[in-house]
């Protein structure tokens, strides 16, 4: 039985055979529309997510399979004092898979320990978000084709994105991509990710205007760089419009470049970019979906 | 200088920095066993200027010495039979270490289910880097 807790847990190879059924998926709703029938997806979510817990339970549902589960701590026996071993437990007898999200760091790893049932960390605190960065990886393999030689531009909060940290550690995995880091001095990437670039000797540039390298990529990652993470407010009102992408500086762009977000967007991206044809990031979440769907088929080995 | 005589069975862990013996007597749990432990604190060292020592007289398979090059691996391990030095003991870093340290990152899980075991795991033998099974974080010399 197999969990899935950081997107490392798979190699590269078993990540193709994932993204390779995701597509079929795409292309074939039909044939996976029962694949799941009569097994049940516990959505255990101990604090909001909308995008996340809906992505799987659509998942779930499109594969024919049913959803049982809660959406914040408040209203599942946690509020009583219950440890997530206890809870995981009884999911267990409930149900055929898991999908966890706690604020707290490790907790899915607590639960899979623990469970009879394969458990997926859907979030925990700002350790790893595993399903966003295989959304992630997807969209770029299905949209460009390929996980290699391309150079990727990450905009924003570079220092506290969970994201952003966990999609550069699975993309070093792949050959010739080149990292470009667009961030304020306050929210450049930490210490140890530039450490293990360096070690691997892969190229890297920090750079602090988005404009200076837009012709140079080939995929733009952008993140919401929020107003509390700037030590004071003149060096925020400074530096804010570096980081929001418009029309304009869509036009120093490649052709072919893509534009990802995480999503929820605020206002980094203009909504006038959504019209532009490299806006990629409505069907990231797309994406999200599909990825799902095939990590449920092979973590209950349906696949 | 003060002497401490010969033992006959156990160990005698020498170069421990000055001031550590304490420490390792606490992660080594000697309070628990009923043996003849003899704590020299600041003795002369040619090496360093000062060091500890813990003289311990217990049989040899009773204690789990792993956690002593997590501590420092600078510690001489002297293992001792019948009142002759029979073996010194390299200090290997342990891939696992559970329940010796705890875990620091009040967002890790451990910080609230009080009966979960605090385990590190060797994520760097060369920089000495042990990191939390759970969060991940790093374990720093500060907390120690």
């Amino acid at each position: 039985m197999r969990h899935l807790m950081s997107p490392l847990d798979f190699s590269t190879e078993e990540l193709d055979k994932l993204f390779d059924l995701a597509n079929d998926i795409e292309q074939n709703p039909q044939k996976y529309a029962h694949a799941c029938d009569g097994r049940i997806l516990a959505t255990c979510f101990y604090e909001p997510s909308t995008r996340t817990r809906l992505s799987f339970e659509s998942a779930m549902t499109r594969l024919g399979g049913r959803v049982i589960g809660f959406s914040d701590a408040a209203s599942s026996s946690a509020a009583k004092g219950e440890s997530v071993s206890d809870t995981i437990r009884i999911i267990s007898c409930y149900s055929d898979i898991c999908a966890m999200r706690h604020p707290k760091e490790g907790a899915p790893m607590v639960a899979a320990e623990r469970a009879g049932i394969p458990v997926i960390n859907a979030g925990d605190g700002g350790h790893q978000h595993p399903t966003q960065t295989l959304t992630d990886l997807l969209t770029i393999r299905s949209m460009k084709g390929k996980l290699d030689n391309f150079t990727i531009g990450l905009c924003g909060d570079l220092k506290f994105g969970r994201t952003v940290h966990s999609l550069i550690n699975a993309l070093v995995r792949y050959k010739n991509i080149r990292f470009i880091f667009i961030s304020p001095e306050e929210l450049k990437v930490p210490d140890y990710i530039t450490d293990m670039l360096k070690e691997r000797n892969i190229p890297y540039e920090e750079v602090i205007r988005l404009e200076d390298v837009m012709p140079h990529l080939d995929i733009l990652y952008m993140t919401r760089v929020q107003k509390e993470r700037f030590f004071n407010e003149e060096d925020y009102v400074r530096l804010k419009d570096f980081y929001i992408l418009d029309t304009i500086k869509m036009t120093l762009a490649k052709k072919d470049m893509l534009v990802l977000h995480p999503l929820p967007r605020v206002n980094e991206i203009s909504v006038e970019v959504d019209d532009d044809p490299r806006a990629a990031y409505f069907r990231q979440a797309q994406y999200g979906v599909y990825v799902r769907m095939a990590l449920i088929l092979t973590l209950l080995e349906l696949a | 200088m003060l002497n401490v005589g010969k033992i006959e069975e156990g160990f005698v862990l020498d170069h421990i920095a000055a001031g550590k013996s304490l420490s390792i007597y606490e992660h080594l749990q000697l309070d628990k066993l009923d043996c003849t432990v003899a704590i020299i604190k600041n003795a002369r060292s040619n090496k360093k200027g000062k060091k500890d020592i813990l003289k311990v007289e217990c049989d040899i398979n009773t204690l789990d010495l792993d956690v002593l090059a997590f501590i420092d691996h600078n510690i001489t391990v002297n293992v001792i039979k019948n009142g002759e030095i029979v073996e010194k003991k390299d200090l290997v870093l342990p891939r696992q270490i559970k329940n010796v340290i705890r875990c620091h990152n009040p967002r890790c899980i451990t910080s609230i289910e009080q009966e979960l075991p605090h385990i590190f795991y060797l994520a760097d033998a060369e920089k000495e880097v042990y990191r939390c099974k759970y969060c991940e974080e790093k374990y720093t010399e500060m907390a120690k």
